[in-house]
Parts: C-alpha cells; structure tokens; sequence
C-alpha cells in the first residue's frame, strides 16, 4: 500500500538528538489532529526506538539514525527506525521485558514500552550489520470539532 | 538544571522538570545521588509534577533511586505523575516497591 504522506528525517546518532526525533515525528503526525494520548504515544515509542540506536547499535561511535514516518489511508500511521549498528544476535530474548545487555540504569523496557504503545511491532536484525524497528498505530476516528 | 532539589528535615524531595529521557537522565541521577549522600534521608519524594515526557529511561532512574533508598534504609515516594508518565512507570510494576501517588491527576483516566 502506497502511503498518503511520508517524511524521512536521518540524525546523527547524539543523544541530543533524542528529543529532536520525537518532537519531529509529532509535528508531522499532527496533521491527523491526533488526540494529545495519541502523540504522546507515539512520542514514547519513537523515543525508545531511537535510543536503542543511540545506546545499543552504535554503542562506540556516532552514525546515522534514519527515520521513516509514513501515513496511510484510514489513519494508520507506520514508523520505521534503523540503524547500520551492531544488530541483535537474539530478537526474541531481546524483546523479552527486562532484559538489557546494558549496564548501568537500563530497565529494559524500550521494547516493552513500544509493544504496549503501538500497535504493532516488529524488530529485524542482522549482527553486525544493523536493525529496523517498525511499529504502526491506527489513530481513532473521533468525532472532530469545528474549526 | 533539570532537577530540583528541596531537603526539609529527614526528607529529600527531588522536583524533575522538562522531560526525562537517556540524554537527561545522567545529570538528574547524579544530583540526586549527591544530596542523598550528604542529606542522609528517611524518605525520599520524587516529584513529577513539572516533568512533561517519560520514556524507559525514567523506569531506570526511578528503580535506580529506589534500591538506593533501600540501601540506606529509606522510603521513596513517587508524585504526581500524569497519565502519560503513569502509563510507562506502570510497565516497570513499581508499584509494589513504591507509593505512587497521582495528586491532581488523580480523576484521570489512567488505563
Ligand atoms: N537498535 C539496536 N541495536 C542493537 N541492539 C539493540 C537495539 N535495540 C535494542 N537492542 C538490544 O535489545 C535489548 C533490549 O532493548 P530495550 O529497549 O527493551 O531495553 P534497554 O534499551 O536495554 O533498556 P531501556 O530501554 O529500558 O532503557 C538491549 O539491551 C540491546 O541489547
Ligand atoms: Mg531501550
């Protein structure tokens, strides 16, 4: 299915750039005049998936985060976030709430967290060569007011 | 600063402000830590009235601070979350390490 409207926003993988990337995602979303739990949702995904990238994929170095924001017919919003990082050997157990190869303050929730956040999720990875995160939403068809 | 901290009597109370994700989460952690170290309290609050984001990051700062306070014998509070800032702490079931108390949010829905 051919998207209505699309944007791609490739960032450099700082953590400043956290931020960025989810208030970038809302104000193009916002053309859907989406209800405030809906950005903020989808804030908190795009916010997870983005930090992985930055925590996880490209641990030693700073590269590239490209992102994906698609709009399809039916208000149904689709999300892609890759990275040309170290991959994840093991999806499955990564995905698994709790579990973090980090150290430090890591809950190992991000995954979690997109999963109850979005719609659908999917993770694809290749070790040593990178990882696409895609998530979807379908927003509510709620009656608008005028104006 | 992205945190602020108040310390009356055996009780530290930790405002955060602006949004907490991984890039601001280092800071807030660090100044907490400071003055739970100097101020030795038995109840720690931290508040999250002034706070407008969450992510994971935020589960990882609060359950950081909470084994904190078990080490040194304290209890920690949780304030004032609002529906988004509930919706992602509740992942993380701190609920049964912690109180939570939701404050003016309270009437909310908070699914
Ligand atoms: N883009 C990525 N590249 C490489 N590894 C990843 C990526 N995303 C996630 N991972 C791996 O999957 C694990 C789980 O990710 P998840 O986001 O659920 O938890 P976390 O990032 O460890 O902790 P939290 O998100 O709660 O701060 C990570 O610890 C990491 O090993
Ligand atoms: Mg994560």
């Amino acid at each position: 299915m051919k998207p209505i409207n699309e944007v791609k926003i490739n960032l450099l993988s700082c953590s400043s750039n956290e931020s960025f990337a989810r208030v970038a995602v809302a104000s193009f979303i916002a053309q859907l005049d989406p209800t405030i739990e809906e950005i903020n949702d989808i804030k908190t995904a795009v916010s997870e998936a983005v930090t992985n990238c930055i925590v996880h994929a490209y641990k030693e170095r700073i590269d590239t985060v490209y992102i994906t924001v698609s709009i399809f017919d039916n208000r149904v919003v689709k999300i892609t976030v890759r990275d040309k990082g170290c991959g994840i050997d093991d999806v499955k157990k990564a995905m698994e709430p709790l579990f973090t190869t980090a150290g430090g303050e890591r809950a190992g929730l991000g995954f979690a967290v997109m999963e109850s956040f979005m719609d659908k999720l999917s993770v694809r990875s290749k070790s040593g060569k990178g990882t696409t995160v895609t998530m979807t939403k379908q927003l509510s068809f709620r009656a608008r007011s005028n104006g | 600063m992205p945190v602020n901290i108040d310390v009356t009597g055996e009780v530290l109370t930790a405002r955060l402000e602006g949004e907490l994700d991984h890039h601001a989460a280092v800071a807030i952690r660090q100044e907490i830590d400071n003055t739970i170290d100097s101020a030795r309290p038995t109840l720690v609050i931290i508040d999250f009235r002034n706070l407008t984001f969450m992510d994971s990051s935020g589960i990882g700062l609060v359950m950081g601070r909470y084994k904190k306070t078990q080490e040194i014998g304290a209890e920690l509070h949780i304030a004032n979350t609002s529906p988004q800032i509930y919706k992602v702490m509740r992942l993380s079931g701190i609920e049964r390490l912690a109180v939570i108390d939701k404050g003016g949010y309270k009437n909310e829905t908070n699914k």
